[in-house]
């Protein structure tokens, strides 16, 4: 993943509350994932529109933390989630 | 007594109607007639009681769950629940427009099953001329419509040399996961259990080609693999433990801890049109007399392994011992051990004959 990256759902991935366990999962065929805080935040900003620099845009104006430090984390987690095969860029 | 934790996931079995006839279904040997199937509207609710209960995913199974000609209202309602929908499908009875249909309902997910690589052999397995190519065509319509695959393989002696074959199947028809599923030995498998059961040869280039396919297709396929328990030391945790994450619904309406659960003796299942979905989960007997540990014989009970693989599967135990409160046998610990290398060793002598499902036909045989 890279800035200009548009990162979108893979297919067959959804984000769903999981009301009954008050969380939120992101559900695939026979795969469950939960998760933490910082990676809902981000899930919640790909819509298959968005780049990655417009998703640390938003979530610069959120939180307290230096915009470079965020694009960096949110990379590293975009990453991450397309290894497991959650997003896809 | 506090409730027990809720269900992950509902499998749906809509129907016992299938046009194949797989000598290792798993369906029960005596299989629910047509007549008997729960309607759309109890189907609607039993999906909104299981979504309430904490269900997040419905397998939509059978028999061949499009056999049903409510099957896209189905989809939807389950969808509309807010259940993530699998639909579990042969292939052989969805053409372009139902497969439309369905992904307009919402569908998320198709899992395609194969019997083989080779359409002769695949054909012959599923007791039906000119499946396979029909498989091929409705997996050309799934990848058409965006809808994302999940290729099943069912892995036996008399198609797991073409394994490779059938992993480049998956990758030619665009899925991105794969199950290599062994033969489970119940049911109607058990009857073809001697014409089936793989030899340990096989079994260990099967688990060698699916370790060098995963590292060769990181990123493109994941694959799902099970090694059978007739060559395993320790029992599976058959449905993650009996009443934990898991219940079915068979066509008739009665809840089951699995599918298979329905040939156990002495069992009052309850029935979805009589009582709730929750009712049946926390307060029945049936989904209580083999939840925890509880119920364990001494062996499971002192193991450290008690609450990695709950004592095994209860079905296993009843068609292999005659107790289905008794320690799986492919527990290497257990006294009945012995019956499956037993069993493994008839079937190096047997033939490849094969007794195929039928609506009938009602095999009891358990073997000695």
């Amino acid at each position: 993943m890279q800035g200009t990256s548009i990162p979108r759902l893979a297919p067959g991935m959804k984000l769903r509350e999981d009301k009954a366990r008050g969380q939120w999962v992101v559900l695939g065929p026979e795969r469950m994932f939960v998760p933490d805080e910082i990676a809902l935040e981000v899930l919640r900003l790909v819509d298959g529109a968005r780049s990655v620099e417009a998703m640390v845009d938003d979530l610069a104006a959120r939180f307290a933390a230096p915009r470079e430090e965020i694009l960096a984390d949110v990379v590293a987690l975009l990453d991450d989630l397309a290894a497991k095969g959650v997003v896809r860029a | 007594m506090t409730a027990p934790a809720a269900p992950l996931a509902l499998l749906a079995e809509l129907t016992h109607r299938c046009p194949l006839r797989c000598p290792y279904c798993s369906n029960p040997t005596a299989l629910t007639r047509p007549g008997e199937e729960l309607d759309t509207a109890t189907w609607a609710r039993v999906f909104r009681e299981a979504a309430e209960l904490g269900c997040l995913q419905v397998h939509l199974s059978g028999g061949e769950p499009t056999a049903r000609r409510d099957i896209a209202d189905l989809v939807r309602a389950a969808g509309g629940a807010g259940l993530y929908t699998n639909l579990i499908t042969s292939g052989v009875l969805t053409g372009e427009a139902k497969l439309a249909a369905l992904a307009e309902a919402g569908l998320d997910h198709v899992q395609l099953s194969v019997q083989d690589a080779e359409p002769g052999s695949a054909d012959r397995i599923g007791g039906y001329r000119g499946g396979h190519a029909r498989k091929l065509e409705f997996a050309r319509h799934v990848q058409d419509a965006g809808l994302p695959l999940t290729l099943n393989a069912v892995v036996h002696r008399q198609n797991l040399d073409r394994l490779p074959a059938m992993i480049d199947l998956a990758l030619a028809l665009g899925a991105a996961r794969m199950e290599v599923a062994h033969v489970q030995y119940y049911g109607w498998a058990l009857a073809n259990r001697d014409a089936l059961l793989p030899t340990r040869a096989q079994l260990e280039a099967a688990t060698a080609t699916v370790e060098a396919a995963r590292r060769d297709l990181k990123g493109r396929l994941v694959i799902d693999y099970v090694v059978p328990d007739y060559y395993a030391k320790r029992p599976k945790p058959c449905m993650g433990g009996w009443g934990r994450q898991f219940l079915a619904v068979s066509p008739a309406g009665r809840v089951l801890p699995c599918h298979a659960a329905e040939s156990l003796p002495g069992f009052a299942f309850p029935n979805v049109r009589e009582t709730s979905l929750r009712a049946a989960w926390e307060e029945s007997e049936a989904f209580n007399r083999f939840r925890g540990t509880g119920w364990m014989p001494e062996l499971c009970r002192g193991c450290e392994r008690a609450e990695q693989d709950w004592g095994g599967c209860r079905c296993q135990a009843f068609a292999l011992t005659g107790d289905a409160a008794n320690t799986d046998p492919a527990c290497a610990l257990s006294p009945h051990h012995a019956v499956l290398s037993l069993a493994v060793g008839a079937a190096a002598e047997a033939g490849e004959g094969f007794t195929y499902r039928e609506p009938q036909r009602d095999v009891h045989r358990v073997p000695g």
